[in-house]
């Protein structure tokens, strides 16, 4: 176990590493990064001075293992259009996408374990294909026209829900509701494969066996076997919300971490985009850790592997 | 799955034949258009479908924000959008599937280092990635294809990666290497045909998801650029008006929905119809 846990370990910084790099090479892409920066309007001069004043005259190299080094000292760089420091920017918008990442998993879970549990139990009926299909609707709705959709609805003609902004905890309902229909489809489909083995198992038609109910046998017995690789991949699908909620955070102008990406590429604010890549992927790579390492506690044979 | 037959069969129908009429649209677009989809005309701007109040029978789905013919847009978009997703599927397919095989069919080392390219590239945050991508390089339909096909062969190589891994075992191949085939003949000969299926349904799921990426690029303006009628990007100028007329975000939201449900319903289909395995 302890060397799985290494292997993991190492293998995830590996991935930082390379992550590191290909953000590095992103914003390299545009040949001359002074340039960008200075805008169109700007002399020759401009570039000149830009050039040297973020050390943009140095190899590329030299730049890299630059960035890296202070990176590995907890140093993402400095905004070029807020003059501060791009952690201090990551900090101040985190909790607005964590906060709606984590309202929009609970909204995926909460609709897709009691359908998936539904659709294992009537497997094979009307009730089963209803329930895929909504997961087949569901993926084929293209999320920042949903966002749309509900704004009209949902907040103008019918005023439940704030349409913008997150003064109160209500404005995370809207954007928590359309981040949660891209997970549910896959969270719905795992529940119902696992309820399904589980049903069919040994140790439910002893349960039936032995007379207890049909809420008990579903809800104690398979639904506590079923679930684990649902959280797994619960994790994984939240690093993929993390990632993702960019669209979402433009639909409802929420000022989280995506929208910083998002102004900083339409700014040319290199380092803000760089580092955003970087602190994305570093969540993401983290959950997925958390989800290997869950993974290999239930199931003692993938440790080896 | 034992689903009822006749819906199954209807479903991938349905979607059958949203594919093909998309494909066809977009194709014959020049000669199904009443009006040029650039043509401007401010004196009517905002015209309701012909069935609203307001609509007018010459312009069935009414007209955009700078009077342009919606429907002759919507037709345009149509071509957009298959382009998108018919061009990053074959990019995305030859380097999903260059590495899975390669990795499924030799194993050891080879097949760790695609395992670790494929765990890279599911940690970059897609959507912002292609955003810089194409904010740094330039907007235009090749940029968006390549960056689109650079980043979602993931799952392309996954099941490429543990479809060969299956078939590696398989007699024939066996027979094959008995034979004295080279390692090149006995991929190209024996794995890959017997994969394809698999690969096929992969195929739509990814053609889907690229049509969305798009619609979503471009909406976020950094896709397709204005004036290209790409369906995300009519979403993206409309949304100033959809409070005073929902409708002009409606009639290309629904073209996307429809499409894109069309593509993953034939999927579906064909994954029943090939036997292929569910992944995710």
């Amino acid at each position: 176990m302890v060397n799985f846990i290494i292997r993991r370990l190492l293998l995830a910084m590996l991935v930082m590493l390379t992550v590191l790099t290909i953000s590095f090479a992103l914003t390299r892409l545009s040949g001359d990064l002074a340039v960008s920066i200075a805008g169109p309007q700007a002399t020759a001069e401009d570039v000149a001075i830009i050039r040297k004043a973020y050390g943009l005259d140095r190899p590329e190299i030299v730049q890299f293992f630059d960035w890296a080094r202070s990176v590995a000292s907890g140093d993402l760089g400095r905004s070029y259009l807020y003059h501060t420091p791009v952690a201090d920017l990551i900090a101040n918008r985190l909790p607005v996408t964590l906060t709606l990442g984590l309202v929009g998993l609970c909204i995926a879970l909460a609709t897709a374990i009691p359908l998936g549990i539904l659709a294992a139990m009537r497997e094979g009926s009307l009730v089963d294909r209803g329930i895929m299909l909504i997961a087949v609707i569901g993926q084929a709705m293209p999320s920042f026209w949903l966002g749309l959709l509900l704004i009209i609805w949902l907040g103008l003609k019918l005023q439940w829900l704030p349409i913008s902004g997150v003064d109160e905890w209500d404005g995370y309902v809207l954007p928590g509701i359309v981040l949660a229909f891209s997970a549910i489809p896959a969270l719905m489909r795992l529940t119902r494969s696992g309820m399904v083995d589980a049903l069919a198992s040994d140790y439910v038609r002893t349960a039936r066996a032995k007379g207890l109910s049909r809420v008990s046998i579903v809800l104690k017995h398979a639904l506590r076997n079923a679930a684990m690789p649902v959280v797994a991949v619960a994790a994984v699908q939240l690093g993929f919300m993390l990632g993702g909620s960019i669209v979402i955070e433009a639909v409802f102008s929420l000022h989280g971490v995506g929208y910083l990406g998002w102004e900083s590429i339409s700014k040319n604010d290199f380092p803000v985009v760089q580092a955003v890549v970087l602190f994305l992927a570093a969540l993401f790579i983290v959950l997925t850790l958390f989800a290997d390492l869950l993974n290999a506690v239930l199931d003692p044979r993938l440790r080896t592997g | 799955m034992k689903y009822r037959p006749r819906l199954r069969s209807f479903l991938a129908g349905l979607g059958a034949a949203i594919v093909l009429s998309t494909a066809l649209v977009a194709v014959l677009a020049p000669l199904l258009v009443p009006h040029d989809p650039f043509a401007q005309d401010l004196g009517s701007r905002l015209v309701p479908p012909s069935w609203m109040v307001g609509g007018r029978p010459a312009n069935l789905l009414g007209t955009d924000q700078l009077g342009r013919d919606y429907l002759s847009r919507l037709i345009y978009g149509a071509r957009i959008s298959m382009l998108i997703g018919v061009l990053t599927v074959v990019a995305s397919g030859l380097i999903g599937i260059t590495l899975g095989v390669l990795g499924g069919f030799f194993g050891g080392r080879i097949d760790d280092v695609v395992m670790f390219v494929i765990t890279c590239r599911l940690s970059i945050p897609l959507i912002l990635v292609a955003l810089s991508v194409v904010s740094l390089v330039g907007s235009s339909l090749i940029v968006v294809v390549l960056t689109l096909g650079l980043l979602l062969w993931d799952r392309f190589a996954v099941v490429a990666r543990a479809t060969t891994m299956q078939v590696r075992t398989q007699d024939y191949v066996a027979a094959a290497w008995g034979a004295g085939c080279s390692r090149f003949s006995i991929l190209v000969r024996e794995v890959l045909p017997n994969i394809a299926h698999h690969l096929v349904v992969v195929a739509t799921l990814e053609m889907a998801l690229a049509i969305l990426l798009e619609a979503a690029l471009s909406f976020l303006g950094l896709g397709v650029p204005p004036p290209l009628p790409s369906w995300g990007l009519m979403i993206a100028e409309a949304k100033d008006y959809m409070f005073f007329s929902p409708w002009v975000i409606m009639v290309p939201g629904i073209a996307l929905f429809v499409l894109v449900l069309g593509i993953n319903l034939l999927g579906d289909g064909l994954r029943d119809l090939l036997g292929a395995a569910r992944d995710a």
